[in-house]
């Protein structure tokens, strides 16, 4: 692997770096000093940021300067607006904001004036998950930090730029990191995802504007408008520019969360970053970007982890949380705790996500415990083409129908095995997944 | 019984971060939950209610929807075992296992003596450090029998 340029965790080996103190001795505010002194306009930054080329990092990778410009124009629309932070980090095998909020917190805060000065946003609510405490509780330091130093509230840095940031904390709910999920629960309801339209940039939080953005991508907005597009292309591939962070976790020697440039290839990612398959086992299969992303059989080892490669091959890039399954893992286990999951997250709103996540998850469970029956294995094909694409309120029923296709299409034979023997020849040792529960 | 005046006067305080007070909610709930033992009771449920001036049945319907509220007591530590994916795979049924025997309590169940309180719960963003659990909402992560029957030993 080549040596590459990093800045994403390059100030978190400080000690103390989550403390104002550390974040400005390594540079830290200096870019909203920029934007406000310069001073450069809003629609300068958003500028830029459409330059850089940054995709948004919480899983779909829509380009975040033309999100931000999607906000209407302030001379025609005068309701106040916001910015909406997603810190649910819930997708399984996602673990990646965790690091940037517990250790550089204040370049999140200083990612949140900047966006919400090209916005030209009121106020910025940052959504973290309750089990989050450790990062709510360094984040709200940071504010507090950031506040009495003049960098948050009133008159920024001496400027006529006012811009409030709150904490907001969410209390265990998957569904709340869909953004009109989240926008819901911060406005005090359950987390049940709007109907679109209207967006949220025409009408999201109390009916204002408002843009959602991940945490890594607000993170990476005060390095861009500090450096430049052309220094931030300069990373990456084309089409998916700047360096991302990979959550590695599953079968592999050393799991963890690593920066990384978009282009490698995941078997590149797997020897040379991840050590390789743990217990001198072969790889099986792996998640490439989260457990909604659908499985790779071990032969697509070679595909290149940017956004568009990994959907050539047929899967997606997502969070790039990727799960690493050695031979011994059984796909039906593995396609069971995956289905619980979409099955206890999903809202109930829609028909086909209720009805159908506990469908898949009951038809997985009993063929994992070799009691399925020869027509599960198309009938877990037809009820998940029934769940998705776009037939749903939310993307939730895609989450589980896509991995439930992916696992159907590379490892039939290993499904129809466990009917045939009416057990699972890979089944753990140890004590299976527990009964099934009742219904929603 | 009504809600504490130092919640009252935090609440006062949280709802002032929104353009409507309602969305202080789910915080509040959280605080509630905290300074009264682990669970949220109909009392409670109604003081909040008469505080944001909702129907009990819409903050029920609120914290109901929630995996992280309880509705019911619990014992005195909380241990929340995560067993999604990631966990699964570097053993986390093990590790549940192995946190019932040293804590005496079933799975969703309460210890006898009403120490500990054992759950599992969806994927908890430590992928990278699997298996792990939440005691008391803090992570412990990297965990094996001998390491989690050591902190679970530790909590008085």
């Amino acid at each position: 692997m080549k040596e590459f340029q990093r800045y994403l965790l390059d100030r978190i080996a400080a000690a103390n770096s989550h403390t104002l103190a550390v974040y400005r001795q390594q540079g830290g505010y200096k870019a909203i000093e920029k934007v406000l002194k310069t001073p450069l306009k809003p629609e300068d930054v958003i500028t830029v940021m459409k330059d850089s080329g940054l995709r948004g990092r919480g899983g779909a990778g829509f380009p975040t300067g033309m999100k931000w410009s999607f906000m209407p124009d302030v001379a025609k629309d005068p309701r106040p607006r916001y910015l909406a932070v997603n810190a649910d980090e819930s997708e399984p095998g996602t673990c990646k904001d965790r690091v940037l909020m517990e250790r550089d917190p204040h370049g999140l805060v200083e990612g949140c004036l900047i966006a919400c000065y090209a916005m030209r946003a009121k106020a910025a609510y940052i959504y973290v998950r309750g089990e989050y405490r450790l990062s709510y509780d360094r984040l709200q330091a940071a504010i507090d930090e950031a506040r009495a130093a003049g960098l948050v509230g009133k008159n920024i840095l001496g400027t006529d730029f006012s811009c409030d940031i709150w904490m907001h904390k969410g209390a265990g709910a998957y569904i709340c990191g869909e953004e009109t999920g989240l926008m819901e629960s911060l406005e005090g309801k359950r987390g049940h995802p709007r109907p679109k339209p209207p967006f949220p940039a025409g009408s999201g939080l109390w009916k204002s504007p408002t843009t959602v953005n991940n945490v890594e991508t607000i993170f990476n907005a005060p390095f861009i408008v500090e450096r430049g597009a052309e220094w931030f292309k300069s990373m990456g591939v084309p089409k998916s520019t700047g360096n991302f962070l990979c959550g590695i976790s599953g079968h592999v020697n050393k799991p963890g969360v690593y920066e990384l440039p978009f282009g490698l290839t995941a078997r590149q990612i797997l020897d040379e970053v991840a050590g390789g398959i743990w217990k001198g086992r072969k790889l099986k299969a792996f998640f490439p970007g989260g457990s909604s992303t659908g499985l790779m059989p071990a032969s697509a080892i070679d595909v290149v982890m940017d956004h568009d490669s990994v959907k050539a091959a047929g899967s997606m890039f997502g969070t790039a949380a990727m799960i690493f399954l050695d031979e011994t893992a059984s796909i039906p286990q593995v396609m069971d705790v995956t289905l619980r999951f979409y099955d206890h997250e999903s809202c109930g709103q829609c028909s086909q996500c209720r009805e159908g996540t506990q469908w898949l998850h009951q038809m997985f469970h009993r063929i994992a415990r070799g009691k399925g029956k020869r027509e599960d294995i198309d009938l877990l094909v037809s009820l998940a083409n029934g769940m998705a694409p776009g037939k749903t309120i939310c993307a939730l029923a895609d989450a589980a129908a896509i991995p439930t296709l992916a696992a159907v299409k590379h490892f039939r034979a290993e499904f129809e095995q466990c009917v045939e023997l009416g057990r699972d020849p890979l089944a753990p040792t140890h004590a299976p997944a527990p009964e099934l529960q009742g219904a929603h | 019984m009504a809600l504490s005046p130092k919640l009252v006067r935090e609440f006062d305080e949280l709802v002032t971060h929104y353009p409507e007070k309602r969305a202080g909610l789910i915080p509040a709930l959280h605080r509630c939950q905290e300074e009264n033992g682990g669970w949220l009771s109909p009392e409670t449920i109604e003081d909040l209610s008469a505080y944001f001036g909702l129907e009990p049945v819409e903050v029920f319907g609120v914290a109901s929807f929630y995996p992280m509220f309880r509705l019911a007591p619990r014992g005195k530590h909380l241990v929340s075992v995560c067993h999604n994916i990631s966990c699964t795979l570097r053993g986390a049924e093990e590790l549940l296992a192995h946190v019932c025997k040293v804590t005496g309590a079933s799975v969703g169940g309460t210890s006898a003596d009403g120490k500990f309180t054992v759950v599992r719960v969806e994927c908890q963003g430590a992928c990278a450090n699997a298996p792990m659990f939440d005691l008391d909402g803090v992570y412990h992560e990297d965990l094996d029998d001998k390491k989690a029957e050591h902190i679970l030993r530790s909590v008085k």
